[in-house]
């Protein structure tokens, strides 16, 4: 790796004028990449309980 | 070796070893992805001609080549799903559409973000960006078409087609847009230079990035191919004893 | 195989002269696309001239994809498609018979009819060649291409719509092509190229396409 090419905090955010730019990508980039991995995390989740719920409801359908 | 390849085949086997597998590819992705991001976006340095914006490269290089990548995954997956018939496959396939398509989303709103302070607009009509809208419209053809048909097995085998007939006439459709461009605007506006060509200081973070975007789309196939296994294996006594125990 | 072929566009033709006005519809959608532009832009003659290659070369696209349906839809319908699927023919080469036949009574008539538009968009002598030559080598394209996207959506209800996303972009090679040679020729420049690049298109749909169109058919039968 290299020296840190920014000077100060300030400088960093400012990204040599072209923050408008730089850091919608970053913003955009990260929500995309997020929401892509947990949704599908969450629609697993979803499913084991829908099936595990129609069990206990077949189960007792034949007590 | 082909015993295992065969078990992988089975949805119950690759319920299974998908299961063992995630944990350690979502964090390789994450970890990845941290150490790109800090090296991208803090420690390389900036571009002598493109400046801070050079930075914006590190998330629409990757995001573009992978774009290209998922589709050939996915032609490769409907092939094997049409010649064999392995059904684990099809749902491969189905899985990889809608990451592809976030990752040709990405390129093109990325591009874009590039393109206003290099080229003075938000959409110019070059080459590789055009060939990546198309690319969008390819993929959305595709999920289109696999919504559209309700029986599962034969949705899946004409999106199946669909994909080969779309890889056929991808690198078509490249060259084409690339004519087109040379013809109507000639190399007056820069394009966007590729990893071979970058300098050393640049290349290892992009190359950190590309690998990161490749494990991550790993990981989410995995999980999402999971997700269809498990719907349509629903009624299948592995699946049913597999709640039970959990 | 040839003699099934031959009777296979043989029927299709006789089909088509019996529902004439099904033939004229895509030809009248055509004109009407074409003289659109002239009233949404202006009726500069100049402007007009640099613009008229490309705009009757996406109306024939349009106008070939509306026509497209009818290449098997009533096939489907009335059990046809069925039999010519369980055949002992291969079913590509009857596919192809099919797509020529369609090509005879859509293809060829958006061809010959591009030159009246030609004038209606004040085109030049030499680009009314070149438009008529990447008509005749590209409009087969159309059909060949159009065709897989006709057997994958043919067992739906509603498939219209749905047929223009998947086939348009496949279309847009052909389209660039086409509409440049029509610019080249305007400009006093050869169109051997783009010609002859259409035609390798159109070489590689002959092989492959057939191939897609027996799966697709076989795959919406099911």
């Amino acid at each position: 790796m290299n020296q840190i090419p920014f000077g100060s905090l300030e400088e960093f955010l400012a990204m040599g004028g072209y923050a408008a730019y730089v850091w919608p990508v970053y913003i955009i980039a990260l929500a995309v990449l997020v929401a892509n991995l947990v949704i599908p995390f969450r629609t697993e989740r979803r499913i084991l309980r829908d099936i595990a719920r129609r069990l206990r409801r077949e189960q007792r359908g034949m007590q | 070796m082909w015993v295992w390849f065969h078990k992988l085949g089975s949805p119950r086997h690759f319920y299974r070893i998908s299961g063992r597998l995630l944990p350690w590819l979502t964090a390789l992705a994450v970890g990845l992805l941290a150490v790109g991001l800090a090296w991208g976006l803090v420690f390389s340095p900036p571009d002598y001609q493109q400046g801070e914006t050079v930075r914006i490269m590190y998330i629409h290089v990757p995001a573009a080549v992978m774009s290209m990548v998922v589709y050939a995954v996915m032609a490769a997956a409907g092939f094997v799903y049409l010649v064999w018939r392995i059904k684990l496959a099809d749902l491969v396939a189905a899985a990889s559409a809608p990451v592809g398509a976030w990752f040709t989303v990405l390129a093109l709103v990325t591009g874009s973000l590039w393109g206003k302070p290099m080229w003075g607009t938000w959409w110019a009509w070059d080459a590789r960006l055009t060939a990546e809208l198309i690319l969008l419209f390819l993929y959305l053809g595709y999920m289109a078409l696999y919504n559209a048909i309700e029986d599962r097995r034969s949705a899946g085998r004409a999106a199946a087609v669909l994909a080969l007939v779309g890889v056929v006439n991808l690198p078509i459709i490249h060259y084409s847009v690339e004519w087109w461009y040379t013809l109507h605007q000639g190399p007056t506006t820069r394009g966007m230079r590729i990893a071979g060509t970058v300098h050393p200081d640049m290349r290892y973070p992009l190359l950190t990035m590309m690998l990161a975007f490749g494990v991550y789309y790993a990981a989410v196939l995995l999980k999402r191919t999971r997700c269809l296994v498990l719907e349509t294996e629903r009624d299948s006594a592995w699946v049913r004893e597999l709640v039970k125990t959990t | 195989m040839w003699r099934a072929m031959v009777s296979v566009v043989k029927r299709d033709l006789l089909l088509a002269v019996r529902h004439r006005s099904e033939l004229v519809n895509p030809l009248l959608f055509f004109l009407i696309v074409v003289s659109l532009f002239p009233l949404s832009l202006e009726p500069d003659p100049r402007m007009l001239a640099t613009i008229g290659g490309g705009v009757i070369w996406v109306a024939a696209l349009l106008a070939g994809m509306l026509a497209l349906d009818a290449m098997f839809r009533p096939d489907f319908e009335d059990g046809t498609l069925e039999q010519l699927v369980l055949s002992p023919q291969p079913v590509a080469a009857l596919a192809l018979a099919k797509v020529f036949a369609h090509w005879l009574v859509s293809g060829l008539p958006l061809m010959l009819m591009a030159p009246l538009l030609g004038v209606l968009m004040n085109l030049p002598g030499e680009a009314m060649l070149a438009l008529l030559a990447t008509l005749a080598v590209g409009t087969p394209v159309i059909s060949l291409v159009g065709a897989i996207g006709v057997a994958l959506t043919v067992g739906l209800r509603r498939s219209g719509v749905l047929l223009s996303l998947l086939v348009l972009p496949l279309y847009i090679p052909v389209l660039i092509f086409g509409a440049a040679a029509a610019g080249d020729a305007a400009a006093g420049q050869s169109i051997a190229g783009p010609v002859l690049f259409i035609g390798a298109m159109l070489v590689l749909a002959l092989t492959l396409a057939p191939l897609a169109i027996g799966a697709a058919l076989r795959i919406s039968l099911e």
